[in-house]
């Protein structure tokens, strides 16, 4: 998990693939924001690490599709909804 | 990394999907840059797995499992009709491409991992079930291109798919 620095608006996690241009636009966007969140790029991972990331995925986001977004364990974005990640944060 | 990819070939991959796309009816998405970062996707991907899946869909790695989302995926077609582009956007209908109308975000059509199962199942069923014609028909399952004969073709004549994405359809 990759953290980007920036203002506190609650536990904000990215589940990311490398290879997808939305997830890339949702990345950017929050960096635009300037919101502090976490990311994940999980196509990157193996073994075991990757089955752990996938089921916290697909607990949030039952068709394990990406970008999904999770904001304070509550509140789940699913794919480059600009208006709706806008609001989730505050920004 | 996609940063790993030769921009050399992220132009010939580019320039051979978009001539085929146009001689088959089809449109890559106009947005140059944003369709050059799908395509370092593809190349990643044929990098990582050996065939060029989904850039925004999360692979297996085990070819099998992963047919229906090697691009043109099982779902571009009516992800098109539905919505004017594909999953990942890489590919568009002809009024998105000129500007008439904006593409929609698609959601995700492919199936959660366990009706896929369920599916595949289903298909194997109707693949050995004893048969009244005379031939077997089968059907692309990109393209929807149907053929009765004993085996589907080597290479889909209208879509350019493999074979492996023919399914026995009666």
């Amino acid at each position: 998990m990759q953290h980007v620095p920036g203002a506190d608006r609650g536990k904000v996690v990215l589940y990311a693939l490398s290879t997808c241009g939305w997830c890339a636009r949702t990345k950017e966007l929050l960096t635009d924001l300037g919101v502090g969140f976490s990311y994940v790029y999980v196509d990157l991972l193996a073994g075991e690490e990757r089955d752990r990331v996938v089921r916290e995925v697909e607990r949030w986001n039952p068709r394990l599709s990406f970008p999904t977004v999770v904001i304070d364990e509550a509140k789940v974005i699913v794919g480059f909804r600009k208006d709706e990640i806008r609001e989730a944060v505050g920004a | 990394m996609p940063d790993a990819v030769n921009e050399a070939e992220v132009d010939r991959l580019l320039r051979d999907l978009e001539a085929e796309a146009e001689a088959g009816g089809y449109h890559l998405n106009p947005d140059r840059e944003f369709t050059r970062g799908l395509v370092r996707g593809l190349l990643a991907n044929r990098e990582r797995y050996g065939y060029i899946s989904c850039p925004c869909r999360l692979a297996s790695g085990n070819r099998e499992d992963d047919l229906d989302i090697i691009c043109p995926c099982d779902y571009r077609d009516p992800d098109l009709a539905d919505y004017g582009a594909c999953y990942c956007a890489l590919y568009v209908t002809a009024d998105v491409e000129s500007g008439k109308r904006a593409a929609a975000p698609v959601p995700e059509r492919r199936p959660p991992p366990a009706e896929r199962r369920r599916q595949k199942e289903e298909r194997a069923l109707v693949s050995r079930a004893p048969g009244t014609l005379n031939y077997p028909v089968w059907r692309c399952r990109v393209c929807g291109y149907l053929c009765a004969r004993n085996e589907p073709p080597e290479i889909c004549p209208i879509c350019r798919v493999s074979r492996d994405r023919f399914e026995r359809f009666m």
